[in-house]
């Protein structure tokens, strides 16, 4: 009737005290569901296109809190694989990650994240701190190890509050679950060159979540403007980029309307100036 | 070597469910009541660290009472199934009936197969889209499974505590309303009349309202004011009561003292 249910009585893991971690508990008890897991260890296979590519995240934080910001554009090779895809993940109610790179283990294991942490706060009955949070991502990175060196390769980008320091940051990754702290912003994704340079010319310390929002915005522009595997704003579809913002009151996505009417004015912008807003030499 | 004694099974299960009430009936009670926003749950317990009410998963909450191991092996029981099944099919897969099943099932079996029973009551509680889809389920320590309507009590004296917080119960009752009614039933435990304070009780609601999760604890000062806040709002209602018909508050406090 039950998945692990046998005679009447739950198997024993299920009633053990062992552990609070979800992924090892899964590991236990159903190991196929994890990430990658049914992709065996075939060398030769040609792997690169099995699964679309996820493409530009922008993150930035500004008094109060942090957001993060993708487009929507998955590509296979020079195919537009999927043109309103979501890459970002609220993991729970003070962070959200980003993926760029393979699209299908990537969304698997920013769910599988998520569930992470959620376990975790209902066995324990608290929260994991941001830093534990990000630890705990580096780790399911680097047991995704064996998938990257097929060319699954899945760059994380995470956000959060810290309700202990009471400020917004952000943690990126390499393959191997490399752990870095961002200070200020960070862009992860094929087009991250152009977008951090963007947000690099563009970034205040005093931003306001609105403005925040709208250098966010005008750097996917960037993205999308010199990489074609990036999406820009697509007035036609009203597909636009979404954007999460995490603050002590904690997750919100910015609504469609809201990011619609920024994105037409970024948009707008650029039919004036096509290289958009300049920063100031002195 | 000593020949063992027979038992009938009859005797056998009567001393096991004996045995399994007593264990229970040294503990405090737990209610579990719709309110005008979603499902109220409220436990009597001093711990603020040793939960007896918890969330399982998105909609579903869960409320114990009995002997803390043996039902927070429950607790952790139901997470893991709802956290594996839901991660495998998808959130909305995961229902407080299969939750309700399995720990009936689980129970059940410990009941009929071990020597000790769990000396467990248990309930679990799923938020629906309307007050009309909402399920509140109560398990008992034998493995028996009740969909019950509205409110239930679990504990020694559930009974009692459920006629109790029958007088008071309104489906559509505002949360401070709703947390008096239950504060009430859980003060009139065993024909006792006691005064319980936030520090006593342990509360939380499935908010019908909420994104994502809707399990949520209320402690701290917004427990403080809820209760004065329900408070104020009794002491309004019996003024109206007393001023309607002429007679003291009609709670039905004097009724149970009769008896």
């Amino acid at each position: 009737m039950f998945e692990g249910f046998e005679g009447g009585r739950m198997s024993a893991a299920f009633m053990s005290a062992g552990t609070s971690s979800f992924t090892e508990f899964l590991r236990e008890v159903k190991p196929d569901l994890l990430p990658g897991q049914h992709l065996g260890s075939g060398g030769a296979v040609k792997a690169e296109h099995l699964t679309p590519d996820a493409t530009t995240i922008v993150a930035l934080t500004f008094p109060g809190g942090v957001l993060l910001a993708g487009d929507r554009r998955a590509t296979q090779g020079n195919v537009i694989a999927n043109r309103d895809m979501d890459k970002l993940f609220r993991t729970d109610e003070f962070s959200a990650v980003a993926i760029a790179g393979s699209a299908g283990i990537g969304i698997e294991l920013a769910k599988l994240y998520q569930v992470e942490l959620e376990h975790y706060e209902k066995l324990e009955g608290r929260s994991l701190s941001l830093e534990g949070k990000a630890n705990k991502l580096a780790q399911m990175v680097r047991g995704n190890l064996g998938m990257a060196m097929q060319g699954f390769v899945v760059i994380p980008l995470l956000v959060g509050f810290d309700e202990n320091t009471e400020q917004g940051r952000v943690f990126s990754y390499d393959a191997v679950g490399g752990r870095y702290e961002e200070h200020r912003y960070y862009s992860v994704g094929s087009g991250s060159v152009y977008a951090r340079g963007s947000v690099k010319k563009l970034y205040r310390d005093d931003l306001d979540e609105t403005t925040a929002i709208r250098v966010a915005l005008e750097a996917l522009y960037d993205a999308a403007d010199d990489d074609s595997a990036t999406g820009g704003p697509d007035l036609h579809r009203k597909i636009f980029p979404l954007v999460d913002v995490i603050t002590e009151d904690g997750h919100r996505r910015i609504s469609t309307d809201e990011v619609a009417r920024l994105a037409t004015e970024v948009v707008e912008g650029r039919a004036a100036d096509p290289d958009g807003p300049k920063a100031r030499l002195s | 070597m000593s020949m063992p004694f027979y038992v009938a099974p009859e005797q056998q299960m009567k001393d096991k469910a004996d045995y399994a009430r007593k264990g229970i009936a040294r503990g405090r009670s737990a209610v579990v009541l719709q309110y005008e926003g979603g499902i109220l749950l409220v436990a009597d317990n001093m711990s603020r660290t040793l939960h007896k009410i918890s969330e399982l998963y998105d909609r579903i909450g869960f409320a114990a009472v009995g002997r803390y191991p043996e039902f927070e092996n429950l607790r952790l029981m139901g997470v893991r199934f709802a956290d594996v099944r839901g991660y495998q099919f998808d959130r909305r897969d995961v229902s407080g009936r299969q939750l309700a099943n399995i720990y009936a099932q689980t129970l059940g079996t410990v009941f009929s197969e071990s020597l000790k029973p769990w000396e467990v009551e248990i309930v679990v509680a799923e938020v629906g889209d309307t007050a009309a889809e909402d399920e509140i389920y109560r398990i008992t320590f034998d493995g028996s499974i009740v969909d019950e309507q509205g409110f239930v009590a679990v504990g020694g004296s559930s009974e009692h505590v459920s006629n109790q917080l029958k007088d008071r119960f309104a489906a559509d009752a505002p949360l401070s309303a709703a947390l008096n009614a239950a504060t009430h039933a859980l003060a009139h435990e065993n024909g006792e009349e006691r005064e319980l304070e936030a520090g006593n009780l342990e509360v939380a609601i499935l908010e019908r309202s909420r994104q994502h999760r809707k399990f949520r604890r209320i402690h701290g000062s917004r427990l403080t004011s809820l209760i004065e806040e329900g408070k104020r709002g009794t002491a309004a209602t019996a003024a109206e009561t007393a001023s309607d018909s002429g007679d003291g508050n009609g709670t039905g406090d004097a009724d149970e003292a009769d008896k």
